[in-house]
């Protein structure tokens, strides 16, 4: 018999320990296959497949959001005749919506090429469908609204033209602020309506996270700029007490090991931290009228949030027990 | 029935895609004998390219899980059960075989059983990666079956995430084709000129057996009471009708729980959280609205 040989007995060590603990840790040691694997699912192998989306996605989630909000404040700007304000705020709508959005988007896809095949269709049901018809209708409508109302702002033509910019600059930036709503919330239903468990039990936090971020985000940035007027630090105060309420709510509401990526790993430390920086950081400076600190506060904050919300979807992608686990919910 | 070969619908010339008949695949790991000839079949046939030469030390399976260049993947399932009356265990075996209670008493203190299940895209009835495409390049065929059109496909990677059971996923750089999303096809090129799919002709113990939907779902039903009878108490059929995918096309007979086979015991389409997170997204939108507009009427 073999079994007398030192390597052997180590051997049969290990499958003791296999067997009592499901691992047998140590260096150059890997029983995940034998005697009787004690991983869960199929070997431990992921159930779903986790995202394949690379760093511009969180990057796209965090400027389309940006410009979407951007064109909002743009609009009521317009509504209550802040003109330089709603100027600064269409070219930060047209830069991070037109320009920088469909660059990252574009970069993302596997074969960017063919990136004009997502309007070959119109689907409904699928929500990476919609922000592609999202985008395009903003950008159509962010970009000649913003021409629109330089030229208008500048007085470059006289009379009656000038009138029918003013009235075309309008309409486009209306427009755009509808896109713009829409721009900054699907996001959260792209992600939300997927098979990942730590993205779709929260379906419903997501789009009031990455709406309310994006707005925060924009009032941050026209406030960096230059715009330090009151509308827009009430937006500050509104934005960042929202997200501490969402960070209170994603504390409570917990789904166990369905979850666990929002509450574990390095993805939950980039919630954590995301959360922190653009909500109750944010307010209690802006609430000692650090305006500056807040704004920079709150901009970090939501993409380092929007990159741990990636993060959270590779990692509870690839736990097939938090798979199993949320099909109880 | 099992053992019929060359007259089994298995080898037969066929005319479903002319005839639009819903077709699908019955897996049934009590026959297959873990050759991988599907996954070669499949390989070569659909020149698929390697999926990594790595030595897993999971049983005999080095091919891992479903992918972009795994279309078929025969799982090796090792288990502390008996299988069906079989007389096993490492223990029994060291025994001599007139030793009949020395046998059954090894094997109760020490059962083991090796299950192979060829895995594959199960081709829902309700797709989660069809809904979610947003260039049109997932269609359903006309033999039910889910097909992406790689020339359309832009590589999104949208569908990969809406997969309910991980099938599809982008293929990476270097492969060739890299970059678009890629599963099983179901051969739907061998089926539109009346073949029959590349795994399921190559099966040698017809575990893969390639028919009429309603035929192959009869006979799996068949075939779960026919080893009910020969002891195999945990036989099911894997075939999610009840929740919101429908039922599958690609379905499989299993020994033991879904949650082995890494099979999602609830498998849900995505698209059924559409309408909470929508109403969420509209939400945000109008109170985002009204706290812009009450930040320029009450701060201005």
């Amino acid at each position: 018999m073999t079994t007398n040989s030192p390597s052997e007995k180590r051997l049969e060590e290990l499958r003791e320990q296999a067997w009592k603990d499901g691992v047998a840790p140590g260096k150059g040691v890997d029983v995940a296959g034998g005697p009787i694997p004690r991983k869960p699912g199929y070997y431990g192998q992921p159930v779903v497949k986790p995202p394949v989306w690379t760093w511009e996605i969180p990057l796209y989630f965090f400027f389309g959001g940006m410009a979407g909000m951007s064109a909002v404040i743009a609009s009521s700007a317009i509504i209550f005749h802040q003109v330089d304000l709603a100027r600064a705020a269409m070219w930060v709508a047209a830069v991070a919506g037109a320009v920088l959005s469909p660059i990252l988007l574009i970069m993302d896809l596997g074969r960017p090429h063919l990136f004009l095949n997502m309007l070959r269709v119109f689907k409904h049901r699928s929500a990476m469908s919609m922000g592609a018809w999202i985008l395009s209708a903003f950008g159509a409508c962010a970009v000649p609204g913003l021409i629109a109302l330089e030229l208008h702002a500048r007085q470059i033509f006289p009379g009656a033209l000038d009138q029918l910019l003013r009235v075309a600059a309008g309409l486009l930036i209306f427009g755009s602020a509808i896109f713009g709503t829409l721009l900054a919330t699907y996001t959260g239903v792209l992600i939300g309506a997927t098979a990942i468990p730590a993205w779709f039990l929260h379906r419903v936090l997501l789009p009031i996270h990455f709406g309310t971020a994006g707005l925060g985000s924009a009032a941050a940035v026209l406030e960096l700029l230059g715009h330090r007027v009151a509308a827009l630090n009430f937006i500050g105060f509104y934005a960042a007490g929202v997200e501490t309420a969402l960070l209170i709510w994603l504390s409570v509401d917990k789904h166990g090991a369905a979850d666990r990526a929002i509450h574990e790993h390095g993805s939950g430390w980039l919630i954590r931290i995301g959360e922190v920086l653009n909500g109750p950081l944010a307010l209690v400076l802006r609430f000692f009228s650090f305006v500056p600190f807040a704004a920079i506060s709150f901009l970090i904050g939501s993409l380092v949030s929007r990159v741990g919300w990636i993060a959270v979807g590779k990692v509870s992608g690839s736990d097939p027990e938090s798979v199993f686990a949320a099909e109880r919910y | 029935m099992i053992g019929e070969g060359l007259q089994s619908t298995n080898q037969r010339k066929h005319s479903y895609v002319r005839d639009h008949v819903e077709v699908g695949f019955f897996t049934d790991p009590t026959v297959c004998i873990g050759c991988k000839a599907c996954e070669v079949a499949c390989k070569e046939w659909n020149q698929v390219p390697d999926d990594g030469f790595t030595w897993s030390g999971n049983s005999y399976d080095n091919t891992g899980h479903l992918g972009a260049s795994t279309w078929r993947h025969v799982m090796f399932l090792e288990q502390d059960r008996q299988k069906g009356n079989q007389v096993t265990g490492s223990m029994g075996l060291l025994r001599p075989q007139s030793d009949m209670s020395a046998v059954a008493s090894a094997e109760a203190e020490d059962p083991f059983r090796w299950v192979f299940l060829s895995d594959v895209c199960k081709h829902c009835e309700e797709a989660g990666c069809l809904e979610a495409c947003p260039t049109g390049s997932i269609v359903r065929t006309e033999v039910g079956s889910v097909l992406v059109q790689n020339d359309v496909c832009n590589g999104c990677g949208y569908c990969v995430v809406s997969c309910p059971f991980g099938v599809i996923d982008r293929r990476p750089e270097p492969l060739h084709d890299a970059g678009g999303a890629f599963k099983c096809t179901f051969c739907y090129d061998r089926q539109k000129s009346g073949l029959v799919p590349a795994c399921a002709k190559v099966c040698p113990t017809e575990s893969i057996v390639f028919g009429r939907l309603d035929d192959l779902r009869a006979r799996g039903a068949e075939r779960v009471q026919q080893l009910k009878q020969n002891g195999y108490t945990d036989a099911q059929l894997y075939d999610p009708t009840e929740t919101s995918v429908r039922g599958i096309h690609a379905f499989f007979l299993i020994l033991g729980e879904p949650e082995a086979y890494g099979l999602p015991p609830k498998p849900q389409i995505p698209t059924i959280y559409l309408k909470s997170a929508w109403t969420s997204a509209f939400a945000t939108a109008i109170a985002s609205i009204i706290a812009t507009l009450a930040a320029f009427a009450f701060f201005s």
